[in-house]
């Protein structure tokens, strides 16, 4: 009995570690050139998109998401979007429970299919969100990912 | 230094589908060490793929893209051996590119 007290109690202490979602200062930082600090250091996904200078974004059947239902281990999940909107200049990937809910941000250059697969970490159980910019409008499409081990290096 | 990025281009049709698995920590900044200290950030914020010259993907990332990055795009036109370029940039200013010839 014992024992399962400590270890909620540690699970705790790691989890409010977590919360607290603070960069620590680092002064060898420099962030690279077109990295947009204010849009990935958003602590919610709608300052994620307010950051990105679009108008609240709407959900679309034409934005398809790939995601496991069940992730075993948050480190790794899978995600991939692939959007059918004519014109779409950008894809994006957000987990909406992490402590940096913006994840990947793509470009479309002309040419290139508007569909892409990465690998993300994942802390908890959240909302997965594909984005689509058309013009200066944000679509997304919705998927919730169940995670039974975090992916936050606890 | 970093290790080499594995980077597999395959053509296909007209569409040439490209897998990259780069070689990266991806520290979050917010993992503590076995001594209790903050780890701190080290993940790559820009990568980007060049095919004859032209940009065919250009992505920027968070801190919690996954330990060691998969990415997959296609982009029309890619012949095979072309050759398909990648490269990254990191927070602390570390970059790596590789080339991979389109199969």
């Amino acid at each position: 009995m014992e024992r399962r007290v400590f270890i909620q109690g540690g699970a705790a202490v790691l989890g409010a570690g977590m919360g607290a979602g603070l960069l620590p200062q680092d002064a060898l930082a420099q962030n690279a050139p077109g990295w947009t600090k204010a849009a990935f250091e958003s602590k919610t996904m709608a300052e994620a998109i307010k950051a990105l200078g679009a108008a609240p974004a709407t959900e679309s059947k034409d934005v398809l998401l790939q995601a496991p239902e069940i992730a075993e281990n948050g480190n790794v999940v899978r995600l991939s979007a692939v959007s059918n909107l004519p014109g779409t200049t950008q894809i994006g990937f957000v987990v909406e429970k992490n402590p940096f809910p913006l994840s990947a941000l793509f470009d479309v250059p002309a040419g290139t299919d508007p569909s892409f697969a990465v690998n993300v970490k994942m802390g908890q159980t959240s909302n997965v969100y594909a984005l689509a910019r058309v013009g200066d409008k944000l679509f997304y499409s919705v998927k919730e990912v169940k995670v039974t081990l975090g992916g936050c290096g606890g | 230094m970093s290790d080499p990025m594995r980077i597999r281009a395959q053509a296909q049709g007209d569409k040439t589908t490209v897998r990259i698995l780069v070689s990266h920590e991806m520290e979050t900044g917010l993992r503590r060490d076995t001594a209790g200290k903050l780890v701190p950030a080290q993940f790559i914020q820009s990568i980007s793929a060049t095919h004859n010259g032209n940009t065919v993907m250009n992505a920027q990332w968070g801190t919690s893209v996954s330990k060691n990055p998969f990415v997959q795009f296609s982009f029309k036109g890619g012949k095979a051996g072309d050759k398909v370029a990648v490269t990254w940039v990191d927070n602390r200013g570390d970059k790596r590119t590789d080339e991979a010839v389109i199969a």
